[in-house]
């Protein structure tokens, strides 16, 4: 049986770690690939980096950070952030991205996500969709890190870059982001039933059971940062209370066993 | 003193080589074999190669056309493992040995494996599978040691192998029913999960396929 990812998130700026509360006063904490390699450690299942300088400032340095995560440590890596050509995805893809999350650039110029399936295949197209809550059970898309309002519909939206040939959504609630209330389950509940595609939930992790509740939302990765961040919890924690849940998690694997040539 | 083991990486723009490398390097590593890894497109570098390692991502159809589109590659692949080379495919690498992919059209693979690369059903799952599923073994292989209890892979594909013959399959994941994980025949193998990102139990892997020595050869080379 497929399990449940469990995706700790670095919010990385100028090659350092930081996490924000609703994406504004940013704390410095750490090293990124240090993080990574304790997360890869703990059990975590996928690892994401979001480059959240990127639509600012120099962009390099996630490159690096990159290409020395992906030499200490064999877990999916996931970067997002800045990522607006098929040049900046192969880029990250060499440097040693799996996936690349792909954001206000899709909503700009939507074939962005059909050349990157095209070129790289769907199973590194993650398109990342910032959703704040409008009335009547809707919600719209936002880019810009939660700025700019775009009039599109996330679930229109969702089912969009469905066809267009995203592998993955990375569906983030700007209403919760940072607010620790849990994910925002209307929003997961429509979108997983709206495409087949495997949504990652994010923004507003606060407690163990906001994770079960977002898996039986339908998300089927769960992505946070400040709770594992700042050691509320352990990832190990978390797949704790998932499985307590009867929801399916990755045991930790065996230890690698030297062999020997003969 | 034995002399460096030589692995070649195939490079033929079909997806994350850089990732295979580094793991291939690190299993050597762990292991303390002396090996030399090399991403490379050249024939004669995989000719002489002491283990093949194809990785591949995206669809079939680009996959293979992307390995023909290099002078003497493919054929350098079916040279050395006619020679008894011991070969890893990964993912889309591994899809590729069957005898044809119906990802974006009909495609011949290398024929090595019976059964074709068809879509998963998997009614009411996510497409695509995407993340670890738990490895079941259905044959006890070299390439298996040492993965403890409860082994899991990293999976991302939406196309499967299917009408394969019981015997190549060394293990099934569960996904709407079984689906090939890791298949051999003779000294041609492969799995459908992403070994350079399944932590150690990847690792386990392709350190077992640095030390192994396949006591057959393909059958359609018999």
């Amino acid at each position: 049986m497929l399990k449940l990812r469990v995706i700790p998130c670095l919010d990385v700026k100028n090659g350092r770690v930081v996490k924000g509360v609703n994406f504004v006063e940013l704390r410095d904490a750490g090293d990124p690939v240090e993080q990574a390699a304790l997360y890869d450690a703990a059990g975590a299942d996928e690892l994401t980096f979001l480059d959240i300088t990127a639509s600012h400032e120099n962009r390099d340095t996630i490159l690096d950070v990159v290409s020395r995560t992906a030499e200490r440590i064999f877990l999916p890596l996931t970067v997002g952030g800045g990522v607006r050509t098929t040049d900046d995805m192969r880029r990250l893809l060499l440097a040693g991205a799996d996936k690349c999350a792909m954001n206000s650039a899709a909503v700009s110029r939507p074939d962005l996500i059909n050349e990157a399936a095209q070129k790289f295949g769907s199973q590194c197209v993650v398109v990342g969709v910032d959703a704040r809550q409008t009335t009547g059970g809707k919600w719209e898309v936002y880019t810009h890190g939660g700025r700019t309002p775009t009039g599109r519909d996330v679930i229109d939206w969702c089912r969009e870059v469905a066809e267009r040939g995203a592998g993955e959504i990375l569906l983030t609630s700007m209403d919760r982001d940072g607010t620790r209330s849990g994910f925002d389950l209307s929003l997961l509940k429509a979108a997983t039933q709206a495409v087949r595609l495997p949504i990652v939930a994010s923004g507003g992790v606060g407690e163990l059971k906001h994770f079960v509740e977002g898996a039986e939302a339908g998300a089927t990765g769960l992505l946070a940062a400040s709770v594992f961040h700042f050691g509320q919890f352990t990832v190990s924690q978390v797949k704790t209370a998932l499985a307590e849940a009867d929801l399916p998690v990755r045991p930790n694997p065996s230890p690698f066993q030297a062999k020997s040539r003969t | 003193m034995t002399k460096s083991l030589s692995i070649a990486v195939v490079d033929y723009e079909g997806g994350n080589l850089a990732s295979a490398a580094r793991a291939a390097a690190r299993a050597a590593e762990l292991s303390d074999i002396a090996a030399t890894v090399s991403i490379t497109n050249s024939p004669a570098d995989v000719r002489n190669a002491d283990r093949i390692i194809l990785p591949g991502q995206g669809a079939f159809a680009d996959c293979a056309r992307g390995l023909e589109s290099i002078a003497g590659l493919k054929d350098a692949i079916l040279t050395a493992t006619r020679s008894g080379t011991p070969f890893l495919g990964i993912c889309v690498g591994m899809q590729l040995m069957a005898e044809r992919g119906l990802e974006h059209g009909t495609t011949e693979g290398f024929g090595w494996i019976t059964g074709e690369i068809a879509p998963m059903d998997a009614p009411g799952l996510r497409m695509p599978q995407m993340g670890w599923n738990e490895l079941n073994f259905s044959h006890t292989h070299p390439l298996t040691d040492g993965l403890g209890a409860a082994p899991h892979g990293y999976f991302v594909h939406s196309y499967a192998l299917r009408n394969t013959k019981p015997e190549t399959l060394i293990a099934t994941t569960d996904y709407g029913g079984p689906v090939p994980a890791i298949v051999c025949n003779g000294n041609v193998a492969g799995t459908q999960f992403h070994v350079e990102k399944s932590q150690t139990v990847g690792l386990q892997i392709l350190a077992n396929f640095l030390t192994w020595t396949p006591e057959t050869l393909c059958d359609v080379y018999a």
